[in-house]
C-alpha cells in the first residue's frame, strides 16, 4: 500500500522534472502532492495532510497554473539546452543517492527494523494533540508566521501593482470637494417671446 | 529519493525560473516528508509544528516568487535564466 502510493508520487515527480508542458508540470505536482497527502494520512499525521491539500493544492498549485498559463511560456526554447546538462545534472543526482546510501547505511542499523510506526493510544487525535503543542510551546513561531504571511501579501501585491498610463480613474479628493458653482453656471437671459 | 529528484530537476531545468520554483516545491516536500516520518517515528509532536511552519513559509515564498515572476515577465518578456545577465557588467 505504501509503496502503491510512494511510486506513484515518485512517478509524477519525475514528470514534473521532465514534461516539455509547464501546465502539464504543475498536473503532476498537483498529483504529487495529493500522493504525499494520501501517505501522510497514513502516517497519521492527518491534521497536516488536510493542511496540504488545502493549502498547496487549493491555493498554491492554483497560483502556479495561473502563472503558467499568464506568461505563456515557450517551452521548446527553455528545453533546448536540457541536454547539455544532463550529464552533469544526472551525475549529482547519483552522487547525492550515493551519499545518502552511505548515511543510511552507516547510521541505521540500530535504527532500522522497529516494525513500522507504534500504534497511537485509542481516541488520539492529531488536531487536538498538535493544538495543544502549537498554542503554548510554540506560540511565538506561531506569531511569527502570522507576520510572515502579512508580509507575503504586501510584497506579492506591492510588486504586482502597477500605474498604467491614460487609464480612467476617480479622483476622490477632488469629488469631495466640489462646489456647486463649480457645477452649475447660471446664466442670465432675457425671455424668450412667445410665437 | 525526491529530494535528489528534485535537485536533479533543478540542475536540468536550469533555463525556465519557473519550473526551478515548482523543484523548490518538490524538495520541501521531501523535507517535510522526513520531518513527518521522524515525528511519527520518535512519538514527538515538535516535528510536525516544524512542517507547518514549512508549509506556512513555502506558501509566502511561493507568492513573492511568482509575483516577482510576472514582474520579470513584464519587464523581460521571457524568463530565461540565461538572459538576466543585466548585473554581469
Amino acid at each position: 500500500m505504501f509503496y502503491t502510493f510512494a511510486l506513484i508520487m515518485l512517478g509524477a515527480a519525475t514528470g514534473v522534472v521532465f514534461s516539455r508542458n509547464p501546465v502539464h508540470a504543475v498536473m503532476f505536482l498537483v498529483l504529487t502532492f495529493f500522493q504525499s497527502a494520501v501517505l501522510w494520512l497514513m502516517a497519521e499525521a492527518e491534521f497536516l495532510a488536510i493542511v496540504l491539500v488545502l493549502v498547496y493544492v487549493g491555493a498554491v498549485m492554483v497560483l502556479f497554473l495561473f502563472v503558467v498559463m499568464m506568461l505563456d511560456v515557450n517551452i521548446e526554447a527553455a528545453k533546448r539546452g536540457l541536454t547539455r546538462y544532463a550529464p552533469f545534472g544526472i551525475g549529482i543526482a547519483l552522487l547525492m543517492v550515493v551519499e545518502l546510501m552511505q548515511l543510511i547505511w552507516s547510521r541505521g542499523h540500530g535504527f532500522a527494523g522497529t516494525g513500522g510506526f507504534a500504534a497511537t493510544p485509542e481516541g488520539y487525535s492529531n488536531t487536538k494533540a498538535l493544538g495543544a503543542v502549537l498554542y503554548t510551546e510554540h506560540v511565538y513561531a506561531f506569531e511569527i508566521a502570522a507576520v510572515i504571511l502579512l508580509l507575503a501579501i504586501v510584497a506579492a501585491i506591492t510588486l504586482t501593482m502597477r500605474k498604467r498610463p491614460g487609464i480612467k480613474v476617480q479622483n476622490i479628493a477632488e469629488q469631495v470637494a466640489v462646489r456647486a458653482k463649480d457645477r452649475i453656471r447660471v446664466v442670465k437671459m432675457d425671455a424668450e417671446k412667445r410665437q | 529519493m525526491l529530494f535528489v529528484l528534485s535537485i536533479a530537476g533543478i540542475i536540468l531545468n536550469r533555463r525556465n525560473l519557473i519550473l526551478l520554483l515548482m523543484c523548490v516545491e518538490l524538495m520541501l516536500l521531501a523535507v517535510n516528508f522526513n520531518f513527518i516520518a521522524f515525528s511519527r517515528h520518535l512519538g514527538d509532536e515538535t516535528g510536525q509544528i516544524f512542517v507547518f511552519f514549512i508549509l506556512t513559509v513555502a506558501a509566502a515564498e511561493a507568492a513573492i516568487g511568482l509575483a516577482i515572476l510576472v514582474v520579470l515577465f513584464r519587464n523581460r518578456r521571457s524568463i530565461a535564466v540565461q538572459e538576466l545577465n543585466t548585473l554581469k557588467g
